[in-house]
C-alpha cells in the first residue's frame, strides 16, 4: 500500500490545490505517469506516480486546498520494492510527513460506479486551469492540440465566444502570491545558510567559435545556445567537486547520486521557476538543448511535472540576455550551491603578452559554507573554466 | 521534404506580417500584439529572450519555409525590419 502525497515542489512551497484526477478508483497506474494536476505558486503542475499499482482510493476532492504531504490517494502496490520517492537522493526525502501537519477535514471523493467511464477529455494543465478560472465546461471546448488535445487558445476562444473576459484580479493575485513564495524561501536562505561568494572571468572565444561554427551546419531546430555549453559545463565540473552536489537535510549534507541541474527560467507575467533537467553530465548537447527548449516552453505554458520542481541537485541562473555582467544569486534551499552566469562580453584580455578582444562571461558561485570552503568552490569555477576551453568534449 | 513540398508562392508583406505576428502570439501568449510598435526591437516589448528567439526562428522555417543563418537574426529586430528582410529571403 502507498500514499500518494502533495508533493513538495521545493522548500518554498507549503500548500497546493488539488485541479483534478486523470484516474479513478481501480485505474492502474506505473510509475512516473501522470495521474493529478495540482495548483502551487509556481503554476499548474502535473503530478506524477512514484509507485506501480492500482488506485485504490482518491481521498481529496478536486478544487480543495491541502498542505504539502497530504495523502491525496492510496495505491496498492503491485510491486513494493518501487515506492522510492526521491531516487535522486541517498537518504529518505525530505517532504514532511502528514503526520506533522495539522489535522485536515477533506470531503471524500465520491467513488464512481462501476459503469462505462466517461470518455477522458483531453486537456493541457494551462488549458484546464484557464477554463476554472473563467468557468468554461471544459465538454463544450473544441480541442485543436495534437490527438484533439484541449489547448489553453482552444479555452480562450471558447471564452471569446461565451463574451467572458479573464479576471485580471486573478492573476495580479497569483503574481503576488508566487512573490511572497519567493521572498519566504529566500529569507529563509539568507537566514540559514552561510553563503560565500567567488566569482571568475572565462574567455568564451573557443566555446563561441565553436558555436557559430557548429550552428552553421545544422538545421535551425538542431541549433545550439550557448546556455547548453553551460549547462554541461558546470554539471561534469560536478564531478571534480561532488559536495556541491548535495542536499541539505537536517544538520548534514547529503551527497546525490544524480546530478539534476535547476535553471531559473523568468515567466513574463513575472516571478520564475527553476524546473530540473535531469543527468545532464550523462546528456549529450543535442539531448540537452532539446530538454532545455521543452523545458523553458512548458514553464512558460504552465505544464511543468512534479519530479521537474523537486528534483534539482543544484541551480543555474542566467541573466546576460538582460546586460548583467554579474549575478550574486541566493542558494535555493535545501540545495548548497548556485551558479550564476552573466553577459558574454568583449573585454581586452592578454593572451601570451598580447592585449586582444575576446568575448568573456562572468561565472559566479554562491556555495553553502557548511558544505565547501573557497578553496574547493574555487577548484569548481576553475573546473567550469577547463572544461568551456574544450567545448567539442562537452 | 522535397524542396517542391517546401517551396510556397510568394508572400505579400502583408501576409508575412500576419504570419510574424501569429508565430509571436504563440511564442507569448500573453502579449498584446495590438499594442506592438512596428518600429522598436520586438524582443525589448515582449520580453523575448534567446530561447523564444530560437522558437521564433524555427517557427519561421517550419511555417514560412524561411532557413534564416544566424548572422542575419540582427535584422530580424523590429516587425517592420522582420518583414522588409522575410520578404527578400527566398524560400528553401
Amino acid at each position: 500500500m502507498a500514499e500518494f502525497v502533495m508533493p513538495t515542489l521545493g522548500a518554498d512551497m507549503t500548500a497546493g490545490t488539488l485541479l483534478g484526477w486523470m484516474k479513478k478508483p481501480g485505474d492502474s497506474v506505473k510509475r512516473g505517469e501522470i495521474i493529478a494536476e495540482v495548483d502551487t505558486d509556481k503554476g499548474v503542475i502535473e503530478v506524477e506516480v512514484f509507485a506501480n499499482g492500482i488506485i485504490e482510493k482518491l481521498l481529496v476532492a478536486p478544487g480543495a486546498e491541502v498542505p504539502v504531504g497530504t495523502v491525496l490517494a492510496i495505491i496498492s502496490e503491485e510491486e513494493k520494492a518501487i515506492a522510492a520517492e526521491r531516487p535522486a537522493l541517498t537518504a529518505p526525502p525530505i517532504a514532511p510527513t502528514p503526520s506533522k501537519l495539522p489535522a485536515l477535514i477533506v470531503p471524500p471523493v465520491p467513488t464512481p460506479s462501476t459503469g462505462p467511464a466517461a470518455p477522458r477529455i483531453r486537456v493541457s494543465p494551462a488549458a484546464r486551469k484557464l477554463a476554472a478560472e473563467l468557468g468554461i465546461e471544459l465538454a463544450t471546448v473544441t480541442g485543436t492540440g495534437s490527438g484533439g488535445r484541449i489547448q489553453r487558445e482552444d479555452v480562450e476562444r471558447a471564452a471569446a465566444t461565451k463574451a467572458t473576459t479573464i479576471a485580471a484580479p486573478e492573476q495580479a493575485e497569483r503574481i503576488a502570491r508566487m512573490r511572497r513564495t519567493i521572498g519566504a524561501a529566500m529569507s529563509r536562505s539568507k537566514r540559514e545558510i552561510p553563503h560565500y561568494y567567488l566569482s571568475t572571468t572565462i574567455d568564451m572565444n573557443r566555446a563561441m567559435s565553436w558555436l557559430a561554427k557548429e550552428n552553421l551546419n545544422r538545421p535551425i531546430a538542431d541549433r545550439f545556445l550557448y546556455g547548453v555549453l553551460l549547462i554541461k559545463a558546470v554539471a561534469l565540473a560536478l564531478h571534480e567537486v561532488p559536495e556541491l552536489n548535495s542536499i541539505w537535510q537536517g544538520d548534514t549534507p547529503v551527497p546525490c547520486s544524480e546530478i539534476n541541474v535547476g535553471v531559473a527560467i523568468s515567466l513574463r507575467q513575472g516571478g520564475l521557476v527553476a524546473p530540473a533537467l535531469r543527468n545532464v553530465d550523462k546528456q549529450s548537447l543535442d539531448n540537452l538543448m532539446k530538454s532545455l527548449r521543452d523545458l523553458v516552453k512548458r514553464a512558460r505554458t504552465g505544464s511543468l511535472r512534479s519530479s521537474e520542481l523537486s528534483d534539482s541537485t543544484i541551480t543555474i541562473t542566467s541573466l546576460g540576455e538582460l546586460g548583467v555582467e554579474t549575478v550574486y544569486g541566493i542558494i535555493y534551499a535545501p540545495q548548497v550551491a548556485l551558479v550564476g552566469f552573466g553577459k558574454v562580453v568583449e573585454r581586452p584580455w592578454s593572451v601570451g603578452g598580447q592585449i586582444v578582444s575576446r568575448p568573456t562571461l562572468m561565472a559566479t558561485l554562491s556555495a553553502d559554507h557548511r558544505v565547501s570552503d573557497g578553496h574547493r568552490g574555487g577548484l569548481f569555477l576553475s573546473a567550469i573554466d577547463r572544461l568551456l576551453q574544450e567545448p567539442g568534449s562537452l | 521534404m522535397t524542396k517542391e513540398e517546401r517551396a510556397r508562392p510568394a508572400m505579400t508583406k502583408e501576409e508575412i506580417r500576419a504570419a510574424v505576428l501569429r508565430i509571436l502570439g504563440d511564442i507569448a501568449p500573453e502579449a498584446d500584439l495590438s499594442r506592438l510598435k512596428p518600429d522598436v526591437s520586438f524582443r525589448d516589448q515582449l520580453d523575448i529572450d534567446s530561447m523564444d528567439f530560437l522558437n521564433f526562428v524555427i517557427a519561421l522555417d517550419e511555417e514560412l519555409h524561411l532557413a534564416i543563418p544566424e548572422a542575419d537574426y540582427a535584422r530580424l529586430s523590429s516587425l517592420d525590419s522582420i518583414v522588409e528582410f522575410l520578404s527578400s529571403v527566398k524560400p528553401g
